[in-house]
This record gives structure tokens, sequence and C-alpha cells, in this order.
């Protein structure tokens, strides 16, 4: 059994692997080592190629012989592809090489630090942060090893899948497990470098400033851990029942305004988190609006009751009702009709049949609410910020021990600690708490029955929960805009452009200049969205599609460490970038990169949740139909499965772009003088009292996202349009 | 040649601890329609995704036209496949879902789309190029569904329950089509149904599995005439399996069934308990007493139109009988006579 039999399968194999090493080559030999001054895609490093900005050869042969390491693998590589014949040898030769060339890299890049050297070897040595060409370089030696694995014969051997796995792979290692090492490293080190022991994290974990319930026993108050796990609850059971309210007025009743409650729904999902916690206070703070006037209706006395719990959990109530209603949405619409039916022919009443049938199907749709609600309220930052005052929350300790007058990075670390424990607990609550039981209705066969209508009671309680809620929201939302136009809110109401023209003035002399205060921030935060949507959406549907249609060895875990993510607060992460990334191997803040690199894996998880979603109501057939017609996997995704794609390809576009512009928890730790975001801008001024700026660059903001998001419809929704007419009649 | 030739050499599959296939070793000759036959999780479907690359073996060797390709991916399988709901690509024209295959093997679009004109032709869709799937019939993207996988000219053809999506009379229809183009072209094909009807129609050998492996396999007269198994003569074609005890072996078999002994034409290899099999239309019921024939009650009875069936109470058991249509049948609780000839009983060892 030698070349013959392995004919097709051996030479794609050689053909892949032989491409990859000299793309390998290549960037050893003519890219950049290190990362370059003015970015690589300037190319300011051109001329100083054979100099600062020198190639591995080249560092190699002088001060820096360690470069050698890296090569080994690809010499490996080499050496396989020209002496070993028989295809299986050739790919252990390969794998082995591959392996070899990249723990070799990582070890020096660990090692071999910007300032001195670590585990005592290489004394002396230092080097800059890695860059493109040690980037393409461990890109080429990965691919190199993945070819090799398809070559095992484990499996169906396709060296596509195996390098999307293993890319996928690595950036969640390299930007998610390698960071976030660096925070338990942090909580878990002792003072003075004496290593790493329990000694000092556990009598700071258990300090009563984190863990104590003094104030549900009415004297004192929380630790700050407890005040985070009490809002987390109260926040995740509020949002969840009005989310359920509002996702049965849409789909069980014929209330008339159904299109007006959606957009209101809609909105403060793109609304950046702390605007609604600003206006709550231009509203109902000892001076707001509300508060002057029912104290001088009433004669009762103005307090400051918005100042803590309440008014946090109020705001977060109002950021996070519509995340709960489309989650529930799509589950409520889900309960197969035909159930309800059955139900109703076996003489059950309307609310018999929401009670013992619709709402037990539900389970998962309110379980996935639920830890939502839980994780966005202990993770949010902007409105405890704004509206915390003396209620201080895990998140807010965290960027006050990074930023505050006294530096604290292993009490962030620690906080960091507990709050991810908070998530986790959660996480794994909700997952073993919905088991392996099998509640998908959606059986891809024709349904063509009605919903239940509910009981009069419960539709009643809907109406009185939800249109209240949903009016109040359209109010703060009109003031908004009124308070961007109004002098000094509450005080001078007369109307004045002033704050956009602060904000956003152009002036037109010798040309145009930008000279409003927030055209920096504002065009950062669009490039940098503009850039992270594509690629999270990419790195997020890929996911989805090797979890639902590929089987490769250690899916479980894959699936659970993209899915950990998730379970990460921005803050968490914004404190582990800091820490891991300020210097080499890896050195990007201050950097646009770093802001990218965190929406991508912050927001991936919803591109996998939603590719998961939308794939797995693509027959399976379809793809195997392709791959026999001949067709490889990367053909078949390309005119197969992503043209089938489109709505889940437009809302993970959608929700990243979204969330790359409102998110503020962990961006406020890596935003630097030249790249700022709009977020931490706004964030800025509010401290310093700015309201009218905030509130007119927030509106500014939202509308962007709106037009935004139309857009988006218009290219993609309209080709899907047309595809979902003829899928649905199939 | 071996072109079109498939041969597994005790192929094995897992799905984790589920034994999906034990040990197969099978061989299929090239230019002939085989059926792989056999109930819901016997394994068929798993040996057809084996041939088509869709699954990979646990263990063993699979060759078609004589290659190797245990480790070949299905894209580089000279094989195609119908699907059982056809799969057909919902975002394409019917000409573009039948020039797939070319297109993504780099064959020049013009001559992709004639080709794709002709495997229309093949299958009598000639105009229907610029239709959706959605816009036709059932049978229709069923033939659609054919085409497409015959005009990349493949050396094996497998067909995943391609009929069981359509209504019965059409179902005929199409499987005869079927057939056709298979002799026409002469292609191996490699279908897989869980109708015996459907087989015993279409095949030149059907391969019966069960429990993950075969049970038996021959040409659809050998299954029905020498069943091997008491399941392979339930299976194929309805039998009636009566307990007897073999007392005699030798060129001729004797038995003993309900105290009567007979004497079969037949070798049997061992005494004991066996089981006979008898056929539903070659129990003859007669009004009155015949020589050799035994008493029974009519339990059921129901007029069909062309044939007559009646379940009859028996002193071995219920009995199945299909009669030819008379024009005063037996009605329910009749005394009957019951005889058969010895020449049409099988015997088969007790399950």
């Amino acid at each position: 059994m030698t070349g013959g039999p392995d004919g097709i399968g051996d030479k794609i194999m050689r053909r892949t692997a032989g491409l990859w090493l000299l793309i390998g080559l290549g960037a050893f030999v003519l890219l950049p080592w290190y990362a370059t001054g003015g970015g690589f895609w300037s190319f300011g490093w051109l001329p100083t190629l054979f100099a600062g900005d020198a190639p591995a050869v080249l560092w190699m042969a002088a001060e820096r012989p360690w470069l050698m390491l890296p090569l080994l693998g690809l010499f490996g590589a080499t050496l396989s592809l020209g002496f070993l014949g028989h295809s299986v040898t050739l790919a252990r030769g390969l794998v082995a090489s591959g392996v070899l060339g990249l723990s070799a890299l990582v070890f020096e890049g660990l090692t071999i630090l910007g300032n001195g050297t670590r585990f005592g070897l290489f004394d002396g040595a230092t080097q800059p942060g890695m860059g493109m060409g040690a980037f393409v370089t461990s890109a080429a030696l990965l691919f190199i090893l993945t070819t090799g694995i398809s070559g095992l014969r484990r499996g169906r051997g396709d060296a596509f899948i195996t390098g999307m796995v293993g890319a996928i792979i690595a950036l969640v290692a390299v930007f998610v497990f390698y960071p976030m090492s660096f925070i338990l490293i942090r909580a878990f080190e002792l003072k003075d470098g004496a290593g790493f022991g329990l000694t000092e994290f556990l009598p700071r974990f258990f300090a009563p400033a984190n863990w104590s319930v003094a104030c549900l026993t009415g004297n004192g108050s929380c630790g700050v851990a407890v005040n985070s796990a009490l809002l987390g609850l109260a926040t995740a059971t509020g949002t969840t029942l009005l989310g359920l309210a509002f996702a049965l007025i849409f789909t069980r009743t014929n209330f008339r305004a159904k299109k007006l409650l959606r957009v209101l729904t809609i909105l403060p999902i793109i609304t950046p988190p702390f605007v609604i916690g600003l206006v709550l206070i231009l509203l109902l703070g000892r001076q707001g609006t509300f508060t002057v006037f029912f104290a001088d209706l009433l004669n009762i006395e103005k307090t400051r009751w918005l100042y803590g719990f309440w008014g946090v959990w109020l705001a977060q109530m109002l950021s996070f009702t519509p995340i709960a209603f489309l989650v529930l949405i799509g589950v409520v619409e889900g309960v197969s009709p035909s159930m309800e039916e059955a139900s109703q022919t076996l003489d059950a009443n309307r609310w018999q049949t929401f009670r013992h049938i619709s709402l037990p199907l539900m389970r998962p749709g309110l379980a996935n609410a639920f830890l939502l609600g839980f994780i966005e309220s202990v993770a949010d930052f902007g409105n405890p910020l704004v509206l915390g005052g003396n209620f201080n929350v895990l998140s807010t300790e965290i960027y006050f021990s990074i930023v505050g007058t006294v530096a604290d990075p292993a009490k962030a670390a620690i906080l960091s600690v507990i709050l991810l424990s908070l998530t986790l607990t959660a996480f794994i609550a909700q997952r073993t708490w919905l088991g392996k039981k099998n509640y998908a209705t959606v059986t891809g066969k024709a349904d063509s029955g009605r919903h239940a209508a509910l009981n009069p009671a419960l539709r009643w309680t809907c109406y009185l929960v939800a249109i209240p809620w949903a009016a109040f929201t359209l109010l703060l939302y009109v003031l908004i805009v009124f308070g961007s136009f109004v002098k000094l809110w509450g005080y001078d109401h007369t109307f004045t452009l002033e704050h956009y023209k602060r904000a956003f003035g152009i002036v037109v002399r010798n040309g145009v200049h930008f000279t409003g205060a927030a055209w920096d921030s504002y065009m950062t935060t669009l490039t940098i969205a503009g850039i992270a949507a594509p690629l999270t959406a990419a790195v997020g549907l890929a996911t989805a599609y090797l979890l639902v249609r590929q089987k490769f060895f250690g899916k479980d875990a894959f699936e659970f460490s993209t899915m950990l993510s998730f379970a990460i607060p921005g803050t968490v992460i914004g404190v582990a970038y800091v820490m891991a990334f300020n210097f080499p191997p890896i050195e990007l803040t201050a950097t646009g990169l770093i802001l990218v690199i965190v929406f991508i894996f912050r927001n991936m998880p919803v591109g996998v949740r939603g590719g998961i979603a939308a794939m797995s109501q693509l027959d399976k057939s379809l793809d195997e139909a392709s791959i026999t017609l001949g067709a490889n996997s990367a053909t078949t995704l390309r005119r197969v499965i992503l043209p089938l794609m489109g709505p889940a390809i437009l809302a993970a576009l959608t929700y990243s772009f979204v969330r790359a512009i409102t998110s503020v928890s962990a961006v406020i730790f890596l935003v630097s003088a030249r790249y700022n975001m709009a977020t931490s801008f706004i964030v800025g001024r509010v401290e310093n009292g700015e309201y009218g700026i905030a509130i007119a660059y927030s509106a500014v903001l939202i509308v962007t996202m709106l037009l935004a998001i139309l857009t988006l419809q218009l290219i993609i929704g309209r080709r899907r349009l047309r595809r979902a007419d003829r899928v649905e009649t199939a | 040649m071996t072109k079109g030739a498939v041969r597994f050499e005790a192929v094995t599959k897992m799905f984790g601890d589920v034994v999906a296939l034990k040990p197969l070793s099978l061989d299929i000759a090239p230019g002939t329609l085989v059926t792989l036959l056999g109930p819901s999780g016997c394994g068929k479907t798993t040996t057809l995704r084996l041939i088509a690359g869709l699954e990979s073996a646990t263990s063993g060797r699979i060759l078609i036209g004589g290659e190797d390709v245990t480790h070949l991916s299905a894209t580089y399988r000279k094989v195609s496949m119908v699907f059982q709901s056809y799969a057909l690509f919902p975002h394409m024209t019917v000409r573009e879902n039948v020039a797939y295959g070319l297109t993504v093997t780099k064959t020049p679009r013009a001559e992709a789309h004639a080709r794709a004109e002709e495997g229309l032709a093949m299958v009598g869709l000639k105009g229907f190029g610029d239709r959706l799937p959605s816009e036709l019939s059932g049978g229709q993207q069923q033939r659609v569904a054919v085409a497409r996988a015959i005009v990349l000219e493949p050396e094996v053809l497998l067909l995943d329950e391609p009929l069981s999506n359509l209504d019965a009379k059409l179902r005929r229809h199409v499987r005869e089509e079927i057939r056709e183009i298979q002799q026409r072209l002469g292609l191996t094909a490699v279908y897989v149904t869980h109708d015996q009807e459907e087989a015993m129609a279409v095949s030149n050998r059907i391969i019966v599995m069960r429990n993950a492996e075969i049970a038996q396999e021959g040409t659809p007269f050998e299954l029905y005439d020498r069943p091997a198994s008491a399941f392979i003569a339930d299976f194929i074609g309805d039998a009636n399996l009566i307990g007897v005890e073999v007392t005699r072996t030798g060129a001729e078999t004797e038995i003993l069934v309900n105290d009567t002994r007979i004497t079969l034409p037949l070798a049997h290899d061992k005494t004991g308990p066996a089981q006979m099999v008898l056929r539903p239309h070659q129990v003859q019921l007669s009004p009155e007493p015949v020589p050799g024939s035994f008493a029974a009650e009519i339990s059921y009875a129901a007029w069909l139109g062309n044939v007559i069936q009646y379940t009859l109470a028996t002193p071995v058991g219920p009995l199945f009988v299909l009669s030819p249509p008379v024009a005063h049948p037996f009605a329910h609780g009749d005394t009957v006579h019951v005889n058969f000839r010895p020449e049409d009983v099988r015997l088969v060892r007790t399950a």
C-alpha cells in the first residue's frame, strides 16, 4: 500500500502542507518578526526591513539565536515532505513538526520578555512583542499540524475542517484562556514574589467586604459580591417575567400596536447602557423633573432613593428586558401549535393548556433569558457607575481597583475570580437544570395550527405590566432627544444646538475641519465596530458550523470553551487583557487591534448560538448532497450553507456591530488616547457633569446604529427575502 | 473490469459505544443493482453512507473499482447519492442543481449546463431547467435528484430510500424509471429500502440486514424460495411460521406437526424443533375434509377485491391465508378444512 491507493487524499495533503510550509518560510525570511511601530499595514517597516524591523532569519543570525527554535518545525516539515513517502508516516511527520515548531515558538515567547527572562533561562536576553512575521509563521505551523492530523486516518480526513477547528482552538486559547490565566496567576500570587498559594487568596476572597450579608439583617451594608448576586437575581427575575409578558402579548393576543412595541423593545439594545441611567437621574434624581413635580404636588420630601440598589435595578430592567424578550419570543413562537391544540382537544381550558403545556415547553427559553439577564446584570458597569452611589458592585469595584487612586491589581484579580464564579455558577446551574431533556418542538414539518389564545386574566396581567412599561420606555427616549436640545435640563429649557455643535461641529474654512470634540472617538468607534462585526460573525458562524455539522475528537470540550467566554463578564475580560497584553510576547495595549479582538471574543458566543439555531434548521442532507457531488467542505460552505443562512448572518453582523458600539465594561480598560471609543468618551463627560453633550452624543449613536441596521437589512435582507420565499414553498 | 465494483472487507462502524455495523464483508458486481433491505436500525443506511464516504469506517477496508477508498473523503469518491429528502438546493434553479456536481469539479459552465440539460431530458424533465425545486411536484423533485446524481457519471449510484416520500402509485412508476435508467447506463447502484416489495421489484440482488449484520443475501427468488431463517421468511413475502418437530433427516425430511407426520421433499440438517414456512397463498381451504386436511375456524375474513384474506384459528395457532376471489367466501365462524402441498413447505431453524 504505497502511493497508489491513497492517490488523491495523499496528493491533497502534500499540496496543502507544502503551501503552508512556503508561507511559513516566506514569513520567516521576509516579514518583520516583531511588532512594527506604525502598525503593519502602514508598511512603514519596508525601508527598515533589514535594520530595526528585520525578519526572523536576520535576528537569528545576529543577537537573537533562539529564533532558530521555531525554524525547527519548518525544517521538520520540509524533511517530512521531502523524504516520507507513505501517507500516514508523512502525516505523523507533519504533526510532529507542527507541534515542535509551535511549542518552540510558545516557549521562547513566554520565556524571553521585553525586560528580562523567565525560569532563569537565556539570561540577559530581551525581545519586543511578536509581529506579523511571528503571526504568519505560527499560523503556518498550526496549519501544517492540522493538515497532518487530517492525514492520520482518523475521521473523515478533511484538511479544511481540521484547519478550521485548529484555528478556532488557537484563537480561543490565545485570546480567552491565555489572558484569563493572568487573572488566576495574579489572584493566587503571594506577596513579594514568593510564589503562589492560598494564604493571600483565601482571606481576601472570603473577606466580609465581599460576602457580608448585613444589609439583609438590617444593620449595615452588604459585601460587593452579595450586592452583585442580589442585583443579578432581581434583574434576571424581573427581565424574564417582563420579557415573557411582552412575548406573550406578541404571539398570543391580537394587540394592535405590536409593531410599535417591537420598535420599543429594540431601542434599548442600541442604546449605550448608561444613557438610561443618565435619563433616570434627570427624571427621578433628587433634582429630577418628576421628583420635583411630585414633591411640590404632594408635599413630600425629595430623596436620593434612586442612587442605590433600586435605581440600578430599574436602569438594568429598562436596559435588559429587550434581551429577555428577544430570547423568549423565539421560544414562545417555537412551541408547536399542534401541542396546544392537542391539549385543547383533550378538554383542557386555556389556562390549563398554558400552565401544563406551553409554559413547561418554554422552560429552556426561560432558563436562557434568566441566565442572560443575570450575566448582563452582574457584568453591567455603566448603570452602577452612574447610579450606584454607595451601593457597590463587583464590576465597579474591579474598575476602581485598577484605575483608582490606589491601584491594586491583585484585588482586581480576586474580585474578578469572584465575579467569574458567580457567572459560571449561573451558567452551570442552567445547564444542569435543563439537563438532557429534548424540548425541540420545531420539527421541520409544516405546522398549520394556530397558537392558543391566552385566558383573559393572564392576558390582562400581561397588558397591565407591559403597556405602562412600554410607555415609560417611550418617555425616556423622547426625553433623550429633548434633553439633547435644551441648555440645561431641569434648569434652563431653552432650545439650543450647542451640545451638538460642541460634539460634532464642522467648520468649513480652507477645507472641512471636524472641530467637534466627539469626532475622533466617533470615527474610531465606527471603524473598529465595522472591522470587528464581520470578523465576529465569521468566527461565530464557523464555530457553529463545526459544532452542528462536523464530528471531531473533543467536540464537547470545544463547545464548552467557546460558550465559556460568554460567561466571562466584560469587566473581567478587560482586566485580563490589560494584564496579559501589556508586554511581550503579545503586546497589544494602546492599539486598535486589541479593541477589535476583545469585541470578537466577547460577542462570538452570540454568533455561535444564532448560527447553531439557523444551521440546525438546514437539513444535513443538503451538505451531504454537495459533498457526494464532488464539492469539498469549503465549496459546500460557500455555495450551499452560507447562501441559506442569510438571516443568521444578518443577525450576527447586526448584533456584533451594535455591541461593539454600545459596550463599556471591557472597553473602558482598553481605550487609549489614540483609540478612544464613544462610550468611554461619554462616561468621561458624565463624570464631569456635562450631561448635555453626553446625551447629544448618545442620540447620535442611536441614530447611527439604526441607520446601520437598516442598511444591513437592505443589503442582506433583500436577498434573504427572495430566498426565504423559495425555501418556504419547498 | 472492476470499475464500479464495491467491496467491503470486514468493515465495522461504531458510534461511541454503539455498534452500528458488525464486521461486514460484501461484494457488489459492476453494473448490478443491489438492494440493502432491512428494518430500521439494521445498519443498511450506515453501510450506504460508508460507501459514499459520509461516515468513516472504524476498521476494515472499503474498495470501489478495485481502489482502496477507506480513507478517501466523500468529495473525491466517484460515487453520487440520491437522498431520501432529495436534498435539492432550494436557492438554485433545477438546472443549477443538476449542474452543481459538474461546476464544483471545474467543468466549464457552458458544458456543465449542456450536460445538465441532457440529464434532465433523460429523466423526462426537459424544459424544467429554469424552475426552482419548490415549483416542482414531489415526483419531479425526485427525478431532479436522480438527474443530479447521474450527470456526474458516477462509478456507483447510491439511493437512500428514494421513494419513501412519494405516494404509493407514483412509487411504482418511479422505481421502474430508476431501474430502467440504471440498466440503460449500466451503472452499479446500491439501493436502500425497508420495503421488501420495492426491493424485489428493482434488484439484481438483495442483501437483507438485521442487527448490524447481513442476515442473508441472494437474488429476490433465492431469498423468497430458500429463506435461511424465520426472520427472512417473514420479511421477504408474508409467511406463516409454525413450530414443528423434525423427526428424520436425509434426502427427505420427516416432520411432526400437531401429531401428524408429513414427509417433505427437501433436506434439513438436524432433527429436533424447527419452524415450518407456509406462504399464505399456498394454503388451500375447502368446506369438506380432503385427505391430509385438518379442521379450523375462520376468525377473520376480508374481501380485498383481487384476493380474500382470512385469519384462521387452528390447533397450531393462527394461520394467515390468501385465497383467490370466489362468489361466496367463507364467513367469520365457519369451519373449514385446511391442506397444503408438502413441496411448498420450507423449513427454517427455530429463531
